[in-house]
């Protein structure tokens, strides 16, 4: 479902993925570990296609991400869900219009979003905080909404770049149960994070990542480094 | 295809309704920038219709021997009709030069007792001659110093005033010109200035851009409604500028037809109404949907 195949990428003659190489099959949960810096937001954003690798192809289904061009690539972010450590919601649409946008911009007609939207809020536990504007919502909240987006569309992969970085322990465990609620449904969850805590709970494959080499592929790992 | 068309414009309105505050300020200072775009075209009215009364006050007047026959007069008026450089030539014969005389001089005595002891009418007939351009009084005066016509004509007035019309000419053309200049200078500070706004309105909003590319949005859905909140940042401020304008037109109305009693600003205010509104639009509409967009492409290519 998705490779790295020798994927390498730099800034400015710097390397920050060296070479990298691995695979992610449907319905797996992947946790991709490392410090600041190893590469692990790096690997999200060449998977989303928002940024090109300088050597290696990324692959995500049947398409090959670092040959598509800015045209294409709505459509393979359609096939995606995305949670962002600072939730990127948009600050000007209520809880129900952020979930609903992902819909929106799919050109999925209205009476089915009106069907799935509330529900989609509801199984995140904010069916009450619908008409609330982002401001108007606690970090936890506002994380719910992000993966209530994320989810709404019944992508294929839900990619988690950090979600807990800027949650407490008790809204970081949340999260991390949603996801793998969503991942015991059937779909693919990639976890990118530096939080030990929840890596060595969670009992699932990681893959660790150091100065942008994979060091460590693990089936059921724990936070090494 | 209607859908989309639908989304489009209800995300263009949202923008526009929940990011009010910075709608208010951009409309202000659009409104700002079409008031200069009317005070611009009224302006060019002002102008316009400065420089025809002040033509319109030039001629230059051939006065003719006493005993030149009506009729010769008469052949030289159809020449000169036919100079592509005149306007109009007007035959004030002898008795209509007189009755126009008596009629400015009715008031003093001395002038109608003077007119009727001397018994003749000591007036000359003459035609009073308007160029199309007041540059062109030359060429007319200089077709009348013509050998053919010195025995026929007693006096040309364009030898007495050259220099004041000279001058007149001078300014109407400088001030044509410096018009010009300036509506271009201004009509470029307003676009500007407009532009400006608009862009700083995309800026301000480039991470919304850049969660909506991530999410999935189409670069329809991304530049499509910040292109309807900019046309309908200049739709309101096209409608405010006009409200603005209208009394401010009519209350200067009667101070400009004071300078110039041909222009009635507020007539004319209210007889180009539909074009006054047309061009409101247009420009406003136009600049805030282009600056929209070419604001926003900037943060598509990110």
């Amino acid at each position: 479902m998705i490779a790295f195949h020798n994927v390498s990428k730099s800034y400015n003659g710097q390397v920050v993925l060296d070479d990298v190489n691995f695979k992610i099959s449907p319905g797996e949960f992947v946790s991709i570990v490392g410090r600041s810096g190893a590469g692990k937001s790096t690997i999200i954003k060449l998977l989303i296609g928002e940024e090109k690798p300088v050597k290696g192809r990324v692959v995500f289904g049947t398409h090959e991400v670092n040959k598509l061009g800015p045209k294409e690539l709505p459509s393979l972010r359609h096939q995606i869900g995305i949670v962002f450590q600072d939730f990127k919601l948009l600050p000007t649409k209520t809880a129900y219009e952020n979930v609903a946008f992902a819909l929106e911009v799919e050109g999925r007609p209205q009476p089915e979003i009106e069907e799935l939207v509330p529900q989609m809020l509801d199984l995140v536990g904010l069916a009450d905080k619908q008409n609330n504007f982002p401001h108007e919502l606690s970090g936890g909240m506002k994380q719910r909404v992000a993966i209530a987006r994320a989810m709404v569309h019944r992508p294929s992969v839900v990619i988690a770049d950090e979600p807990t970085g800027n949650l407490d322990y008790h809204n970081a465990q949340d999260i991390i149960n949603l996801l793998l609620k969503i991942n015991e449904l059937g779909t693919t969850l990639v976890l990118a994070t530096h939080n030990k805590d929840i890596i060595n709970t969670v009992h699932k494959r990681v893959i660790t990542l150091d100065n942008g080499k994979v060091i460590k592929d693990d089936p059921n790992g724990h936070y090494i480094i | 295809m209607a859908t989309t068309l639908f989304r489009i414009l209800k995300f263009g309105f949202q923008n526009f309704s929940r990011n009010a505050l910075l709608s208010v300020a951009t409309v202000a200072v659009m409104v700002l920038a079409l008031l200069v775009f009317n005070g611009l075209v009224i302006f060019g009215t002002i102008a316009q219709s400065a420089t025809a009364s002040l033509q319109d006050k030039i001629d230059i007047s051939v006065y003719f021997k006493s005993n030149v026959a009506e009729d010769n007069i008469l052949k030289l008026e159809k020449s000169l009709e036919s100079f592509t450089e005149v306007k109009a030539v007007d035959y004030v014969s002898q008795d209509k030069a007189l009755d126009i005389f008596k009629d400015n001089h009715r008031d003093d005595p001395t002038i109608t007792q003077a007119l009727e002891e001397l018994q003749a009418n000591p007036l000359l007939a003459s035609l009073n001659i308007k160029a199309q351009n007041p540059s062109q009084y030359s060429t007319i005066a200089e077709y009348l110093k013509d050998p053919s016509l010195l025995n026929v004509i007693e006096n040309v007035t364009y030898g007495q005033n050259k220099v004041a019309i000279d001058r007149l000419a001078r300014i109407i053309d400088t001030a044509k010109n410096v018009g010009t200049a300036v509506t271009i200078f201004l009509a470029l500070v307003a676009v500007l200035v407009t532009f400006n706004t608009v862009r700083l309105v995309i800026y301000s909003n480039r991470e919304e851009i850049g969660i909506m590319r991530l999410v999935g949005a189409a670069n329809k859905f991304i530049n499509g409604p910040y292109i309807v909140s900019g046309i309908l940042y200049g739709a309101f401020a096209g409608v405010l500028s006009l409200a603005f304008s209208a009394p401010i037109i009519a209350w200067a109305s009667p101070y400009v037809s004071s300078f110039i009693p041909e222009l009635n600003l507020t007539a004319y205010l209210f007889s180009n109404l539909p074009q006054l509104i047309i061009y409101q639009l247009a420009f406003g509409v136009v600049l805030g949907g282009v600056s929209a967009a070419v604001a926003v492409r900037r943060y598509l290519k990110l």
